[in-house]
């Protein structure tokens, strides 16, 4: 067994994840406290000549596992891939973003290793050689400080919560042969939503809750378009149909922990709250100055959201130009 | 069909959530527990095939014997019957559920499992997904529409910026995400039929699990709460626009997150 940790690259339609940036970076610190090197592994079909980009975060070697079964991802083919490269490669930790197929990956090869697996952590660090991994439970509502015993262990880690450092490292690509039998699961098709940000990778977030009042998400969406942002919804407007289910920022939906969050016409019911009070700004627009998504918010204007939002668009617009 | 589903007990999404005096629980006087909302799609996703072409559903759980309160609202909901695995005093962590659950369905006969994809307390995303992986089938998570095919489900999931389809041979266990169903009410009659259903609880003992092979590589050190936000700061402005004006200064000179 090394002391190396081994970052899980995640791609998506041929650029890695901005995650794997940020846990290559997360796994830097980790091995400066551990004394090892970081690695990374990726695994796909021809993904040679993007892998060698690690280098730039540090990756001191590329483990490839290149091979036809791995070219969609599948839970059960991934596992046997990684299991074997986590075999040959010995690593202390394995880390990767917390992502879709990230949390689902991460699952299934702790059963397989009998490995420790911390879940979407936030912060991450060792103590006497052990690893200790800050994470939230019950939506966020409560942090845990938990100790992952064993070797290795398996942390998939909270996008947006990692500084991104570049620092070169040698990159040296290796090819690993391995064997994928999987358990038959087949992709079939894939849609996605061009030019749409993802609620829990996004820089910044707009959210409508229960006050837009019905499908119509335009003035929401012109804000999200003006600052890049991806666009959300409260449990209540996901309830009414308004928006889709994987919109939803909250308890039983997304945690997300973007920048800026500017919430419409939301109130702040304790299952939202938990689902963004890690964003770094909060702003609240909302006709009610009682409401607890004001007491949260950085800044508050107490107001129509249908006034307000096009005004602030408007503004912000002006302001970039 | 036969169809097991994995079933979790836990706080209220509505909860306030408090750290217990030992500073590694939680307080649970006064709390309402309920099924694990995503648990719940799964037992209606159950009830729903095996309305359309008959078998049985049953919900598998482990947890104290409080846990049995859930299992009740599920076979109220229609389930058949109920298995509760008491660990007892054991401290389980995510993968430790896991196998308790995979030892208590390994002499059972099934072709589908249906879990939650994540439970809202503990929120591994862990224990379907590693269930599947002790029982060597297939697994497939965020599932919001499933179409049962010759042999095999067909699944639409959730992923980042879309949907994929995926086949999954049977028995596999799908994984329920928000979108796949809104779970009926349990009606009275529902209830009092619930009552007489069967619901076994069993130890560890009973399901032939060893105890060494269960301690926790997850230990709690300490539950805290996030830090508070301090908050509430209302711009105020003779009009919309100067409000707006005023907040976008701050978001960019103050916050500078524009």
């Amino acid at each position: 067994m090394t002391q190396n940790i081994l970052v899980v690259a995640e791609q998506a339609e041929g650029t890695f994840r901005k995650v794997t940036f940020e846990a290559l970076s997360a796994g830097l610190r980790l091995a400066g406290q551990m004394g090892g090197e970081v690695q990374a592994v990726v695994m796909g079909n021809d993904i040679e000549a993007a892998a060698s980009e690690l280098g730039r975060y540090g990756a001191e070697k590329i483990w490839l596992a290149d091979d036809g079964a791995l070219s969609d991802f599948t839970t059960e083919a991934y596992t046997d891939a990684l299991a074997q490269v986590v075999t040959h490669s010995q690593p202390a930790v394995v880390l990767m973003g917390a992502t879709t197929q990230g949390k689902d990956l991460a699952a299934r090869l702790s059963a397989r290793l009998n490995a420790a697996l911390g879940s979407d952590v936030m912060g991450l660090h060792v103590d006497n050689g052990q690893v200790l991994a800050t994470r939230p439970m019950y939506g966020g509502k409560i942090l845990a400080d938990v100790a992952l015993v064993g070797s290795p262990v398996i942390v998939s880690l909270r996008p947006n919560t990692q500084v991104i450092t570049e620092k070169q490292g040698t990159g040296a690509l290796e090819k690993v042969t391995v064997t994928v039998s999987g358990t038959g699961v087949q992709v079939v098709d894939k849609q996605f939503e061009s030019g749409k940000v993802e609620l829990t990778e996004a820089a910044s977030v707009v959210t409508g809750g229960w006050g837009m009042g019905g499908s119509d998400y335009s003035v929401v969406e012109a804000l999200a378009e003006t600052l890049g942002a991806a666009v959300g919804a409260s449990r209540s407007a996901v309830d009414e149909g308004w928006r889709s289910a994987a919109d939803q920022v909250g308890q039983t939906g997304k945690t997300v922990s973007p920048n800026l969050y500017v919430a419409c016409g939301v109130s702040g019911a304790i299952q939202h709250l938990a689902g963004m009070s890690s964003s770094k700004v909060i702003v609240a627009i909302n006709k009610d100055p009682e409401a607890p998504i004001i007491a949260k918010a950085d800044y508050a204007i107490v107001g129509d959201l249908f006034e307000v939002v096009p005004a602030l668009t408007e503004e912000i617009r002006k302001i970039k130009g | 069909m036969e169809i097991l589903v994995l079933l979790k007990q836990v706080p209220s999404t509505e909860a306030l959530i408090e750290v217990a005096d030992d500073g590694v629980s939680i307080k649970t006087e006064g709390l309402r527990f309920v099924i694990n909302p995503y648990d719940e799609l799964a037992v209606e996703e159950a009830l729903r095939i095996r309305e359309a072409q008959g078998g049985t559903v049953t919900i598998v759980s482990v947890g104290p014997a409080k846990a049995a309160e859930a299992i009740r609202t599920g076979l109220a909901m229609g389930a058949d019957k109920g298995i509760l695995v008491n660990p007892g005093d054991l401290n389980c962590d995510g993968l430790a559920v896991a196998k308790i659950l995979a030892a208590a369905i390994k002499p059972l006969s099934y072709d589908l499992i249906i879990a939650g994809h994540r439970a809202v307390d503990d929120d591994n995303f862990q224990t379907a997904t590693a269930v599947a992986e002790l029982l060597g089938i297939a697994n497939v998570s965020m599932v919001i529409k499933q179409e049962l095919l010759d042999g095999k489900i067909r699944c639409q999931c959730t992923v980042e910026g879309g949907t994929k389809t995926v086949d999954a041979p049977l028995p596999a266990l799908i994984a329920a995400q928000r979108g796949l169903n809104k779970p009926r009410f349990t009606s009275m009659s529902g209830i009092m039929k619930a009552k007489k259903k069967p619901l076994e609880t069993k130890s560890l003992a009973d399901v032939g699990i060893d105890i060494d092979g269960l301690q926790p590589l997850v230990q709690v050190k300490a539950l805290r709460l996030p830090e508070e936000r301090s908050g509430g700061r209302i711009i105020e402005g003779d009009s919309v626009q100067a409000k707006v004006s005023e907040l976008a200064r701050l978001l960019r000179e103050e916050a500078k997150v524009i």
